[in-house]
This record gives C-alpha cells, structure tokens and sequence, in this order.
C-alpha cells in the first residue's frame, strides 16, 4: 500500500523531477545562468510557451486536440504588430475576434461531434493564411507598451520565473480548485454522465476553447514584446511543443486528466532542454532531434511509473 | 381480488403520489422503447422492478431522471403536470439515480464528483462541504468504508466507486432527496455490502424517500420491495403487491419459464462414445490435467471462480488453433463482452460474420452459391444470407443489422457474440461463462441454442459460474487451484457434490 503511495507520488513529481534533471546539468556547465540576469535571458522565451501549453492545456481537457495552436500565436503576433500599431481599436477588436472564433469552434465541435482534430488542423490553414494576408513578408514593429511590459525588471527574481509562476498558480486555482474549474473537467472525465445530470456539454467546451484562444492571444502577444517584430512563421512549432510540455506535465490525451502546474514546468523543462544542447557544444543540426529523444525518454519513464502503479 | 391492478390509488394504500406517470412512451429512431406506461410513485414506498434485459426497466428509469424527454405523455409531480420535465426539473422534483453503469468522472476525486450533481456547492469553501457531506452518507449507508473523500475515483476499485455513486445518490444540499432509483446497485458490491444497502435502503423508505430498485437479483426484491412493477416489452405487465410476492410469481409475471426441457439425454448418448473420445487435452503444469470431449457432447467447467478454468479454455484453444495433433475447428466465446467480445464500433452484423468470414463462407459459397467467391474477397451476398439467417434463429427483432452492436441491450450483444461462433464451420466451441449479467430470458435461447447445436455434432466446453446451468452438462469438470479435482456425469451433478467437489483441496 505504501508502495503505490509513493510510486503515485512519484509520478507527480516527475514534471519537477524531469526539470532538476535538465537543470542541474545547465547550472554545472554554466553556473553564471543562476544570476538573475542568466536566468532571464536563458528563461526568456519560456514565458510565450508556458502561454501556448495552457491554451493547448485547456483542450486536452476535454480530450480534443489543438493543432493551430502555433499558427494561431503567429497570426496573434502578427495582428499585434500591424493593426494593433496602427489602428489600436481595430486591433483589439481582431483579437477578441479571435477568442470568440476559439469558442464557437469549441461549441460547432461538440454540436456537430466532429473530431477536433480534423477542425482545428484545417484552421491551422485558416490562421496561417490570415497571419500572411496580414504580413506577406517578415516585419512590423511591437507597441511599444508592450516591450516595456516584457520587459519589466522584477525585483530579485527573474521576471519569465515570475510572471510562469504566477500564471501556473492562477490557473491552478480556477481549473482545479473551483467548483466551476472542477465541473469542467468532469466535462473531459465522463461527458455522458455530465449531460445526465443537466450540464451543457457545449458550454463547457465552448468556456476551455474560448480560454484557449484567450491563452492563445496572450502568448501571441508576449511572444511579439520579446522578438519586437513578427513573422507568419514564427511560432510554428509551438503547436507540438504545447503538446508535448501537458503530456510532459502529467496531463493525458482521455480521460480530462491535466494538471497545470504540471504543465508549466513542463513547458519551462522543454525550454531550458534547447539550451541545455546548446550548451554541451551540439550541433543545432542534431539539437531538434536531441530534444526528441529527451521527450521520449521522460515519457517512457512516465509510463513504466504508471505500469508500476497498477501492479 | 383475483385482477391485478397497474396504479393502486391513494385510498388504498394511505400514501400520496409523488410522481406520477400518465401513457409515457419512448422511441428511438424505430424502435419503441417504452409505450404507454401508467404508475404512481407513492411516496416513501420501495417500489421493485423486474423484467429481463431490453425490457424498458433502464429507459423507464432515464425518463424518471429527466434524462430523455418522452415522445408521449405527460409527467406529474405532486398533482401538477410538468410539461418539460428535465434533469433539473428531475432534481427540483427530488429526483436521484444511481446508475447502472457508474456517472462518476475518474478523473476526479470522491469530492469533487459531489458538485456535478449539486450545483448548489460553490463559492468558498464548497470543497469543505462537499467532503463532510459524503463521508457522512457514506458512513450512514456502509459504516466502516475507510474512505476519506479525497481520493480519486480512478484509483478506487469497482466496489468502492459503487459505494460512492450510490452515497453520493443520497447526499442532501437544498432539495430534498425524496425518490432514488436504484439501477443494478449491487452488481459490483460484495456481499456484506449489498446487505449494508438493502437494510439502508428499508431504513430510507421509512423515513420517506420512495426507492426504486432495479435488480436481476430477485432475492433483494423480494426481500425489501413494498411492490414490484414487471416490465416487458416496453410496458408494465403486472404490479405485484408485497403479500403474494414470490420469485416465482415475478418470473411467471416476466412472461418466463424456468423449465426448459433437459436435452434427452439418449439421443446424445448415441453420438458419443461410439468411436472413443474425438478430442483430448492434456494441460496445466506437467499436463497433468487431462480433458475428453466426445463429437456432440455439452462438457462442463465448475468450481469457484478464478480456479483456473478460463485459461484451461485459453489453452484448449491454443492446442486447437496450433498445427499438429490437436487441430480442430475451433470457436470462442467470451464471457467479458465489453473487454473480449464486442467490437464497439462495428454493425451488428460484422460483429456476427466475424467468424464466419475465416471458416465458413468458403464452405456456404462450395455448397450453394451460384458463382464461386474470389479467394481473399469476401462475398457479401452469403454474408448478408448468413446474417439474416441468424438474426431470425436468435430472435433479434426492431433493430436494423446494419445498426451499430451498442444499440442492442447487454443480452441481446450476447446473443450476437453466440451466433458469431455457430455461424462459423467450428466443430468445438468454447465458452467462458457466457451468460454473466444476462437475464433469464436470454439465457433459456442460449441454453436452447446450445442443446440444437449440441444434438448436430457440435462440441460444447462451457465454463459457467451458475451451478444451475451445469445441469444441460454431459459432463462436468471441478476445477479447484488450476486442477481437476473431480469430473461429474450428469446424474451425479448435484449442488452438494458440486459444492464438495469445489472446496477440494487434492486432485481426485
């Protein structure tokens, strides 16, 4: 008994346990990325990603899928620096534009019951093509209000471990410790019996996707306040870096089972995993699939933990 | 007295109705599900439902919830009608279920499962509340549980998550709880406690809150039940009240018969033991458990449960299906139809033609088709041929075959899961207790089927956990630590010898 206890335990902890094992090595190599100017600039990145994780988070929750995760942060970063320099009111109004095409495709998936898959990999088209009408060339400028926020000086404490922590404990509390966080999740854990008891299944999913496009802005915009001018491009890959840093995060693909501090260190730990190739002199030609192997390895680990837990 | 009648009213019995149903009907698609049922729920009275699998008892229940609207009717509450009567009208109203197959979300704790069917609990502290409240009903109905509330339901086993779905069906925020229904509620609880609930369950009657137990099990009904409402078909047959309650009068009320004649035993007598034993196995470890089976004859695996016999199947079947001596046309069924024997998303007729589809369509297109298949392709006219052909011999009426297998009631994918096997060309059928959760009615067509087949030559090996069914056995092997301890012929397969055979600790 107290052996599945720990073995449980241990699988929690993995996230945390998969980010010490990527950072002591980092701190061993380069003890000067421990001051508080070596943390930001290593960490610096890792604010946009820990965004984009929580928006894909929040459909993993009711066991969809994002797959324009990425070309919708770009499409967020490309608005931000056009329409948004230029005419503000505009701008915003696209952007919420935005979330609430998030939630009525929340809302025409559960209606329709077609796989999100299918619907957000078409979108994923949908974003890219916008985010090149918009900025056929790579370019823009960032409003200025938003390198100041990016680039706020918080005491002691780098601002990216700041600002990742404090969204990991807010959306700690609303997703798992409300009663309305708890009841859209039950949403992803057993839709038939939620239906039953008198809950709209298609509120529920229309609420996470709409928080996902909300996540999704957020990180499109931090991501522009830190790189100053946008691309069509540019966060491509964060649709399955977002993937992988909720499984990473102990989330799972069925079953509503996510959680989000988890998920956060997860996206930091992939983050810091770029670097840490970086620093042990590998080629960026190998780096990409370095990282891969990373993934697989805490995976398997993840999942030999489980097998032991059900034994 | 003499007639019975289907909505005993006020004045008899001293009670008022709670809810009351005026000609609800349901249908899904073609398929009438329920047609003009007429009750009363009085309240605090314990009513009992019986009827066999797909009789309406689980759809009645859903419209009772709030969970499907009825296409005919009208529902009443308290002497007033509610036109649309939901799941919050149903919760308004006092309304609980306890289902079947357990409404709990596994990926939340046992807590946290209280706010999906109380939206009263919010605001601060509501965790708080929501735990007290649980481990309060869980400690009333099954005192000494262990349970704290905040384990996750994924981690608890089956019994403890029925513990919890049933507690939580009770839990009180706002509305009072005034009708639970109870579907299957002991199917997953042991015996101590289902003892737990039933006396809680009286308990609970008396203190006002009308129950409605759903139950294959007889037994309980007749034990705590004030009336028993029959189903079949979709409509009530009969409402029996609690003075002339016995088994048999709900079984003869389900419109079933227990007796089903014994396969004469002569006729199969003079299949067999003609020309010695057709097949022989030796399996276990030093294959020192040895197993005959002549063509034709019905064998018998007994004892208590998990003593080895389903991997004595597993390994007849292997020895069957692997080149060499012990070849033989073989076929399987299984007894866990959700994990081994259904393919959920299949029709139901590829769920039937399965087996079919690797033996036997080349023999059916040999013997009677006009033009010869194409070897590796199949024929789907002798396929849809075979499909009806079974549909009609197993009694499958309203749905279409081409309908998905999940639309069928549990009894009835069974019945599909039989006809897979015979409609193939296999000579020796296994099966591994076949009629697990499946109603009385069901189980006479299988015992039917299986006598048919057994009188054309086939060979049964049928490993079954109800005593009864060892009866339409030639022979019946005890299997005690993953040996035979004993082997009974048929006149000598009693309860006591199969009971003795059973707690056997050595190898007869």
């Amino acid at each position: 008994m107290t052996f599945a206890i720990t073995q449980a335990r241990l699988r929690a902890l993995l996230p945390a346990i998969s980010l010490v094992a990527v950072l002591v090595p980092i701190l061993c190599l380069q003890p000067a990325t421990m001051s508080y100017f070596g943390s930001s600039l290593l960490l610096n990145l890792a604010v946009p990603i820990v965004l984009a994780t929580l928006a894909q988070l929040a459909i993993i929750t009711v066991n969809d899928l994002d797959l324009s995760i990425g070309p919708f942060v770009s499409l967020v970063a490309c608005i931000g620096a056009t329409l948004l320099v230029k005419q503000p009111w505009l701008g915003v109004l696209a952007l919420v534009g935005c979330v609430l095409a998030y939630a009525a495709v929340g809302a025409l998936i559960e209606l329709r019951q077609i796989p999100s898959i299918v619907v957000t990999l078409g979108l994923a088209f949908v974003w890219s093509g916008l985010a090149i009408v918009l900025l056929p060339s790579p370019g823009g400028t960032s409003p200025e209000w938003l390198g100041t926020a990016m680039n706020y000086q918080t005491p002691w404490i780098a601002a990216p471990i700041v600002w990742s922590a404090l969204i990991a404990v807010l959306g700690h509390l609303l997703l798992m410790r409300t009663s309305a966080g708890v009841r859209i999740r039950g949403a992803g854990g057993n839709p038939r019996a939620m239906r039953r008891f008198g809950w709209s299944l298609v509120r529920s999913k229309a609420t996470l996707y709409g928080i996902a496009g909300l996540f999704g802005v957020l990180s499109g915009l931090s991501l522009l306040g830190l790189t100053t001018s946008a691309d069509a491009n540019l966060a491509l890959r964060y649709t399955l870096l977002s993937i992988a840093a909720v499984i990473l995060g102990g989330g799972e693909f069925a079953g509503g089972r996510v959680s989000v501090i988890g998920a956060v260190l997860g996206a930091i730990t992939l983050t810091l995993a770029a670097s840490f190739l970086a620093f042990l002199n590998i080629s960026s030609d190998w780096q990409v699939g370095m990282q891969g192997a990373i993934l697989i390895v805490v995976l398997s680990l993840r999942v030999m933990l489980q097998r032991g837990d059900h034994q | 007295m003499g007639e019975i009648k289907n909505t005993p009213e006020t004045e008899e019995t001293g009670r008022e109705a709670l809810i009351r149903f005026h000609g609800i009907g349901k249908t899904f698609g073609r398929v009438r599900a329920l047609t003009d049922i007429n009750f009363s729920f009085l309240r605090g009275e314990c009513v009992g439902i019986a009827g066999h699998n797909g009789a309406g008892k689980s759809t009645l229940m859903a419209v009772l919830a709030g969970v499907f609207e009825p296409t005919q009717g009208h529902i009443e509450v308290d002497g007033e009608s509610l036109p649309g009567y939901d799941a919050n009208a149903a919760r308004h109203a006092g309304v609980r279920c306890v289902f079947q197959e357990l409404s709990l979300c596994a990926n939340l704790s046992i807590a946290e499962n209280m706010c999906i069917v109380h939206p009263q609990l919010r605001g601060r502290g509501w965790r708080r509340r929501a735990t007290a409240l649980m481990r309060e009903k869980l400690e009333e109905i099954f005192p000494g549980n262990g349970l704290s509330g905040n384990e996750l339901v994924s981690d608890l086993t089956l019994t403890q998550r029925q513990m919890v779905e049933i507690a939580r069906g009770f839990t009180i925020t706002d509305t009072p709880v005034r009708l639970v229904i109870l579907d299957e509620p002991t199917s997953s609880l042991d015996a101590h406690t289902a003892e737990q609930l039933l006396a809680f369950v009286r308990k609970a009657a008396q203190g006002g809150i009308t129950c409605l137990l759903i139950t294959h099990m007889l037994g309980e009904i007749q034990r705590v039940a004030d009336r028993v409402m029959v189903m079949r078909d979709g409509s009530i047959v009969s409402v029996l009240a609690r003075d002339n309650l016995s088994r048999k009068a709900i079984i003869l009320a389900m419109g079933q018969h227990l007796e089903v004649d014994k396969a004469s035993a002569d006729q199969r007598a003079r299949l067999q033991r003609a020309d010695g034993p057709e097949y022989q196995w030796a399996l276990g470890a030093g294959r020192r458990t040895k197993i005959d089976a002549s063509r034709g004859e019905v064998i018998g695996f007994a004892g208590l449960a998990g003593q080895g016999q389903t991997e004595a199947l597993l390994a007849i079947y292997e020895a069957a299906t692997s080149r060499g001596a012990g070849r033989a046309k073989v076929a399987f069924v299984a007894g866990d139809r959700g994990r081994d024997g259904v393919f959920p998303v299949w029709s139901i007729a590829q769920n039937l033609d399965l087996r079919w589809l690797s033996g036997g369509m080349a023999e059916a297109g040999r013997a009677g088709a006009k033009r010869l298949p194409i070897r590796g392709l199949v024929d789907f006219a002798a396929a849809r041929a075979v499909v009806e052909a079974w549909r009609v011999k197993i009694g499958i009426r309203g749905a279409s075959m081409n309908a998905g297998i999940l639309s069928l009631s549990g009894g009835n994918q069974q019945k599909v899961l039989f006809a897979r096997a015979l409609a193939s060309d296999a000579d020796l059928i296994l099966m591994d207790d076949p009629t697990r959760g499946v109603d009385v009615g069901t189980k006479r067509d299988i015992y039917q089927l299986v006598r048919d087949e057994a009188a054309k030559g086939r060979t049964f090996i049928w490993y079954t956990t109800e005593n009864e069914e060892l009866t339409y056995c030639d022979r019946t092997y005890v299997f005690r630590s993953a040996s035979v301890t004993r082997l009974l012929h048929a006149d000598e397969c009693t309860e006591e010898a199969l009971l003795a055979a059973s707690f056997e600790e050595h190898a007869a």
